[in-house]
């Protein structure tokens, strides 16, 4: 099944029923491996337990930006090639994202109190993924105050472009500026400064997170689907009430000239 | 047996908060779903069909 053939609704419907409960059953799965390991891991020599946020902070930090990335390649799918379920997918990844940048701040918030000694600081990373957190917070706005999905969609779109920036500053800010942040130990270049250790929970923990994104966002996707097909049948059952009230208004009026025109 | 150190209480609260947020995403997603199909039942009923003749809830 190629991209094209997604682009009908009712085709990506019966796809997603029918990948929605395998892709839930290894969501579940994986996050049950991922807290497992992630109970077992050994103290960190600096931090001690606390290292163990560090399981939930990061995979929640990662899909705050990747979420944005998805709903930034859809927006081109709005603005570019006009694809009918673009803006759908952009419209549901919002409020997920927003939850997985929401946790990632609170988490982060939650381990740098004993780490730092502060809960929050205005450094550039923090400062960085509080403004995404807002922008998403905007982006839903911004589709629940324009009623027409259409015209709703091209201007979501190109906000979320425009907010797109901010993705390489959040990624980048803790080399361009002096934070309280750490720098990057996963992805970076010369390898992960992680311990094996660390370092496979964490992952089998992204990929279980990215799992919960995919499921929750194709489950978001069939209901903004469903919601549009509730407005267009709304429309014609509207429709439909105005015609027959003009026709039988009309045959109200026939029957009174014919009456004026007997007497 | 687990044991947390001194700062048991900001790990718990991690995990708890992500807990709560990833059940109230299933949730939303879950009775949204529920929302739109009794929104579609009840349209079907009032006679309301799609162009294709489909019934509203036929997702096939």
């Amino acid at each position: 099944m190629t991209l094209i053939d997604l682009a009908n609704p009712t085709r990506f419907l019966a796809l997603t029923a029918r990948l929605l409960p395998w892709l839930a059953a290894a969501t579940v799965i994986l996050l049950t491996i991922g807290l497992y390991q992630s109970a077992l891991a050994p103290d960190d020599y600096q931090q001690g337990a606390t290292v163990k946020i560090m399981f939930i902070h990061v995979p929640n930090a990662w899909l705050s930006m990747f979420v944005w990335g998805v709903m930034s390649i859809a927006s081109l799918g709005t603005l570019v090639w006009r694809h009918p379920l673009a803006d759908v997918a952009a419209k549901a990844a919002a409020p997920i994202g927003a939850a997985f940048t929401f946790l990632a701040l609170l988490t982060g918030s939650l381990w740098g109190r004993p780490m730092w000694g502060t809960y929050w600081e205005w450094d550039a990373r923090l400062t960085s993924v509080l403004i995404l957190f807002l922008m998403y917070l905007g982006l839903m706005a911004l589709w629940r105050a324009v009623d027409d999905p259409s015209r709703a969609a091209r201007a979501a779109a190109v906000l979320t472009l425009v907010g797109a920036i901010n993705l390489p500053i959040i990624k980048f800010s803790v080399d361009w500026w002096n934070t309280l942040h750490q720098p990057a130990s996963v992805m970076r270049i010369g390898g992960s400064a992680l311990d094996k250790s660390f370092l496979i929970p964490l992952l089998v923990m992204a990929i279980a997170f990215t799992l919960l994104f995919v499921t929750l966002h194709l489950a978001a996707m069939r209901n903004e689907i469903l919601r549009r097909r509730v407005r267009s049948l709304q429309m014609v059952q509207a429709s439909r009430v105005a015609f027959s009230s003009e026709l039988s208004a009309g045959s109200r009026e026939e029957n009174a000239s014919k009456e004026a025109g007997a007497a | 047996m687990i044991t947390l150190g001194p700062y048991a209480s900001f790990i718990v609260m991690s995990y708890a908060a992500a807990a709560l947020v990833v059940v109230l995403l299933i949730g939303w997603v879950m009775l949204d779903y529920r929302s739109q199909i009794a929104r579609l039942r009840e349209l079907d009923r009032s006679g309301v069909t799609r162009r294709s003749g489909r019934s509203a809830t036929d997702r096939s």
